[in-house]
């Protein structure tokens, strides 16, 4: 695999405070990468980092195979931090002209990236008068001109309204499908879910998690069920190696996978036990549920520690 | 570096104020030098006419002109500030740098186009003075025309000076307004340095002497006041009129050094800023 971003035991402190705490990861060619973690944990930081505007304390990064240097690979990055930045009283066409001159790349490509964000009718707008939405798709456009190797979003649907969020996302498929590796840094697990392969979990400057976003923990799913023999039900799974923890709202029963099984083997398995089951639903944990049992088990922890 | 030229004027030329304080910095001085030279009737009273005063002879024209219309950078140091604090204010320095820009480059290309609107400024001026001074001049003989042409230098190397100082302060404190106020403080930092001077060696000569290595002063004194020269031809006899108004090497290399270490500064202080 071609590695794009290489991030060794990087630190950032700002005074006192550590907001990034020795990160390591690596970004592959071809994934689509998440950077999640709350407000604060130091994701734009990092990003900050890698792109030039924040200088590091300690550790170091590389771009590509490492002979390039950051601002001659800047060139083939495509890059939008927080809230799109441009000049106000230019228009949207003369401030991709400005970013043109800026990556060296040929001012054709601007009517092109205009049309993949459906801007192309208001290009002769000064950008002051763009509502958020339009901004953040004048900036996407603007981070594509040089059809860049890896895009590198950050919040980019942040403070946009439904419909705002859904053209971004739509986009960023879109720019996805066609082979860019993108690096999205959000807060939303719901965002990084439906967009990421891969993610990194970031939690007060340290790195949680990095690797498959379906391998994030080692949970194999659970069952929700439900049968007429409630009380049988329970005393298998409670003796059955395979599962862990066993939860009762009302007759739902939820049972927590130790080990993988399917659904199939599992149904037949009751069907053999003699339990007709009336309710049967396997399910993996959301993002979100995983993300915060991560965060959670890290808390506990550190104060058993 | 004519990209970054280009990129800088993209900048300027398409934001409306300060193309009105560019505009106004090279047409005012020349209205004024045209006004100035033409005949003037107060409503039948008297004529004024500036000419006459043989303040158009070569080669004083040259110290003249360049003394008063020095006076008009003002309106490109509001430019120079601006250029700064809208940069930061707009976030877009930092867009700048994450397209792709080095922060060395950031910097040059407002270098770069500081120097780029000195150079002009200076041959606009060259050019008026040369032409006014043709018109009325006493002397045309070539010799003595260029022969004080190096206050077109001064004038050059004092606008370069002057304005790096303005970038200086618009990266220091970052917005447009306080980076002038500076301007102000630098000023009466100057005079204060000039009586601790005074203080020390008890004469205000050796305290001047001091006060022409800072900054402000040192730019000022490329081209000195041309009055006390215009009342010296008016009365050649008086000797305790006369006095030292030749541009230096020494004063040049000054401000050249001021310029250099306003722009390295510069750099520096954006190299070790987190944006």
């Amino acid at each position: 695999m071609e590695p794009i971003l290489t991030i060794n035991n990087l630190t950032k402190k700002f005074g006192y405070l550590t907001a990034v705490k020795d990160l390591s990861f690596t970004i592959n060619k071809g994934n689509v990468y998440g950077i999640l973690g709350p407000n604060g944990s130091g994701k734009s930081t990092t990003l900050g980092i890698v792109l030039n505007v924040v200088n590091k304390t300690k550790g170091d990064f590389h771009w590509f195979d490492g002979n390039t240097t950051t601002h001659d690979a800047l060139k083939q990055v495509g890059a939008i931090i927080e809230r799109p930045n441009f000049y106000p009283y230019m228009t949207a066409e003369q401030n991709l002209k400005l970013v043109c001159k800026i990556k060296g790349v040929d001012q054709s490509k601007i009517e092109e990236k205009l049309g993949v964000v459906g801007l192309l009718d208001r290009k002769d707008h000064k950008f002051r008068t763009y509502s958020l939405g339009m901004k953040q798709r004048l900036a996407i456009a603007s981070a594509l001109l040089n059809d860049p190797e890896i895009l590198i979003l950050d919040e980019p649907t942040n403070g946009l309204d439904p419909q705002g969020i859904h053209q971004i996302r739509q986009i960023i498929k879109d720019i996805a499908a066609k082979g860019t590796t993108i690096l999205l840094a959000s807060h939303l697990l719901d965002e990084v879910e439906k967009v990421c392969s891969h993610v990194v979990v970031l939690r007060k400057g340290e790195k949680l998690y990095s690797g498959r976003v379906d391998e994030m923990t080692s949970s194999h799913g659970f069952f929700e069920l439900k049968a007429e023999k409630h009380q049988d039900l329970l005393n298998i799974l409670e003796n059955h190696s395979n599962f862990g923890k066993v939860k009762i709202e009302d007759d739902l029963i939820t049972a927590f996978l130790n080990e993988p099984m399917s659904a199939p083997d599992f149904n037949k398995l009751m069907f053999d036990k003699g339990i007709l089951l009336s309710h049967l639903v396997m399910r993996k944990e959301s993002l979100e549920e995983q993300f915060l049992q991560l965060t959670d088990d890290l808390e506990t922890n550190q104060k058993i520690a | 570096m004519l990209r970054l030229i280009q990129l800088e004027l993209q900048k300027l030329w398409l934001n409306k104020i300060s193309k009105i304080l560019i505009f106004v910095s090279f047409i005012l001085p020349f209205t004024v030098l045209i006004l100035s030279s033409i005949k003037i009737n107060f409503f039948g009273f008297f004529t004024l006419e500036l000419g006459e005063l043989g303040i158009f002879n070569f080669p004083i024209i040259w110290h003249i002109t360049t003394f008063f219309a020095s006076y008009f950078k003002f309106f490109f140091a509001i430019v120079v500030v601006s250029m700064i604090g809208n940069e930061y204010s707009n976030k877009t320095l930092k867009q700048n740098l994450i397209d792709g820009l080095s922060k060395k480059e950031f910097i040059l290309s407002k270098f770069y186009t500081i120097v780029f609107f000195s150079l002009c400024a200076t041959v606009l001026i060259g050019v008026a003075t040369f032409l006014i001074g043709l018109y009325y001049s006493s002397y045309t003989e070539t010799s003595i025309i260029i022969r004080e042409i190096d206050f077109l230098l001064a004038y050059f190397v004092k606008l370069v000076g002057f304005f790096s100082l303005c970038l200086f302060f618009g990266m220091l404190v970052k917005r447009s307004a306080f980076a002038l106020g500076f301007l102000v403080i630098l000023y009466i930092f100057e005079w204060i340095i000039f009586w601790g001077a005074f203080e020390v060696f008890g004469n205000a000569d050796t305290a001047f002497k001091v006060k022409n290595f800072l900054p402000l002063e040192s730019m000022y004194k490329l081209i000195d006041q041309p009055i006390q020269r215009i009342i010296m031809t008016k009365f050649p006899d008086k000797g305790d009129l006369a006095y030292d108004y030749a541009v230096h090497w020494y004063e040049i290399a000054i401000v050249l050094g001021w310029t250099a270490l306003f722009v390295f500064l510069s750099y520096r202080l954006l190299k070790k800023r987190d944006l």
